[in-house]
């Protein structure tokens, strides 16, 4: 530093970004101002009288009610509990298995597991809901059978390696005070390793939980009633019906009633976990 | 096959014991002997294997080769029930390694109920009483987290003596421990030490070492180089690498020549 700094309010572009400081609240003022102008653009250019009839059709909206909540909320509830009960239960047989010291079990969990997440669920769905029919006649899937099916296999392979994560990031000491008491090795697993991977897993599985309720839309391959018709079918068929795209609208704010809370328990269960360390 | 030992067998008695990671031999044939209700504390400095022999004896680590026998049991048999002789071994590390999803008493019962299967009332009783005897008789309900460090060891020696050992081991029970709260775990040591438990400690605790052992083995590059009374060991070393670890350990900020 040679110069001395410039007196207050002459001071030249160069100048402020000299200072690291200056140069970040430049760069901020930029940052607000772009939005600005793209906010302003949007609702100068976007035809609100024509958005709110597409989306925002009070009459349509209406129209949906009850059944919206009564069939297709509970519907996709539903499926995506089913799915992950099933995926719950047989990711952490996978996650077992992928720690096993018996090798066969390591390579069968992680062909399984690397296949599963490899593959479209769509693919899954079609596989299940249309290709077992098909290829066994004679065989009738439930269809809850045939959703729990789709949704638990492809999540298993996701919460299984979730679960895995956990069990690993528990300390090495905890196993050896516990085989220092004199438990055994299943015992250590079941009663001090597990209840603390849990603890750690948390956050991630419920995140699989939201993936899941996503993932139930698809369960429109396998075809419907009415009665079976669960968010995204419902919101689907209703467009058709009334040419609007209000129900999609409204099927959409359904999801985010489920997903939108379950992210706030995220991340209190995260915050949680971050000060507990 | 009885377990149980009698008067003149010795609690813990190691035979050549030889442990190897991979290339690295850390334990070069120890041969060790503790008496029923005697105090041996292990010295040496960090990486002499002392850690590991401690760790051999309720075969945490597996033994590469010699024999190693806990209360007349032989453990490197590979038949031989580890979880029951472990049971009678309590053990504690360096950190604590307390459960941290159980309460003060739930870490101290945990084990008796599933392992020992005693009552619930007798195992919360008996976690009682050894969590008076390390001072925290009023902290049963708080978890892990929610005490000091010094507090945190002296719940894991309660939790040990919950199983009612008759062998403790201590892995460097106060390394740990920020300096005002070592006084009082190895005050709880020492009273165990004065109830006639048998104990095998590796600590850089001279003091300690000094006052309560019986029998000091210092150790250095997986052998045992010194073992005998404290006074000798401790206060008067015959080797030249005894010396010279205590003069290190005894006065660390003294200027010594080139590697020091």
């Amino acid at each position: 530093m040679t110069t001395q700094a410039a007196p207050r309010g002459r001071r030249g572009l160069r100048e402020t970004l000299r200072s690291p400081r200056r140069r970040a609240r430049l760069s901020r003022g930029v940052q607000y101002a772009v939005l600005v102008v793209a906010l302003v653009l949007l609702v100068s250019l976007a035809d609100l009288g024509e958005i709110r009839r597409a989306f925002f059709n009070t009459e349509v909206a209406a129209a949906q009610l009850p059944a919206v909540i009564t069939v297709a909320l509970v519907n996709t509830v539903i499926y995506t509990l089913l799915g992950f009960v099933l995926a719950f239960a047989l990711g952490l047989v996978l996650a077992l298995m992928r720690l096993s010291t018996v090798a066969p079990y390591r390579w069968i969990a992680t062909v399984y597991i690397e296949a599963f997440r490899g593959l479209p669920a769509l693919l899954v769905f079609i596989a299940i809901g249309t290709g077992i029919p098909l290829a066994f006649p004679g065989v009738f899937l439930d269809r809850y059978l045939a959703v729990t099916l789709a949704l638990g296999l492809v999540g298993a392979a996701y919460i299984g390696e979730t679960i895995r994560a956990g069990i690993q990031a528990v300390p090495r000491g905890q196993v050896e005070a516990a085989r220092s008491l004199g438990m055994s090795q299943t015992r250590a697993t079941v009663t001090i390793v597990i209840p603390q991977a849990f603890r750690i897993i948390l956050p991630p599985l419920t995140n699989e939980l939201i993936i899941l309720t996503k993932d139930s839309s698809l369960t429109y391959v396998l075809g419907s009633t009415f009665a079976q018709q669960e968010l995204t079918q419902f919101g689907r068929n209703a467009l058709n019906q009334y040419q609007s795209l209000t129900p999609v609208l409204v099927a959409g704010l359904c999801y985010l009633v489920i997903t939108v809370p379950l992210g706030f328990v995220v991340r209190r269960l995260e915050s949680r976990t971050a000060r507990s360390r | 096959m009885s377990a149980r030992t009698t008067g003149s067998e010795p609690v813990v008695q190691l035979d050549g014991l030889v442990k190897r990671f991979g290339d690295v031999e850390v334990l070069r044939g120890i041969d060790l002997q503790v008496a029923r209700g005697e105090v041996v504390c292990v010295i040496g400095p960090s990486g002499s294997g002392k850690s590991t022999l401690l760790r051999c004896v309720n075969l945490l680590e597996q033994p590469s080769g010699g024999r190693v026998v806990v209360r007349g049991t032989d453990v490197t048999d590979p038949d031989c029930d580890i979880d029951a002789v472990r049971r009678h071994v309590g053990m504690v590390f360096q950190a604590f390694n307390l459960f941290p999803h159980l309460t003060v008493l739930e870490n101290c019962t945990v084990a008796q109920r599933k392992v020992a299967k005693v009552g619930k009332e007798q195992a919360q009783q008996r976690a009682q009483h050894h969590l008076g005897r390390v001072g925290l008789g009023d902290r049963g309900d708080a978890y892990p987290a929610q005490l000091s460090g010094g507090q945190q060891q002296r719940v894991a020696i309660a939790r040990a003596l919950s199983m009612e050992p008759d062998l403790m081991l201590f892995d460097e029970p106060t390394s740990a421990l920020d300096p005002e709260l070592v006084g009082d775990v190895l005050e709880v040591m020492r009273g165990l030490a004065d109830e006639g438990m048998t104990m095998l400690v590796v600590t850089h605790e001279m003091a300690f070492a000094r006052q309560v052992a019986d029998r000091v083995v210092f150790m250095d590059g997986g052998v045992v180089v010194e073992e005998g009374p404290p006074s000798q060991v401790v206060d008067a070393p015959r080797e030249a690498r005894t010396r010279d670890f205590l003069d290190r350990v005894l006065n660390p900020t003294r200027a010594r020549g080139a590697d020091g």
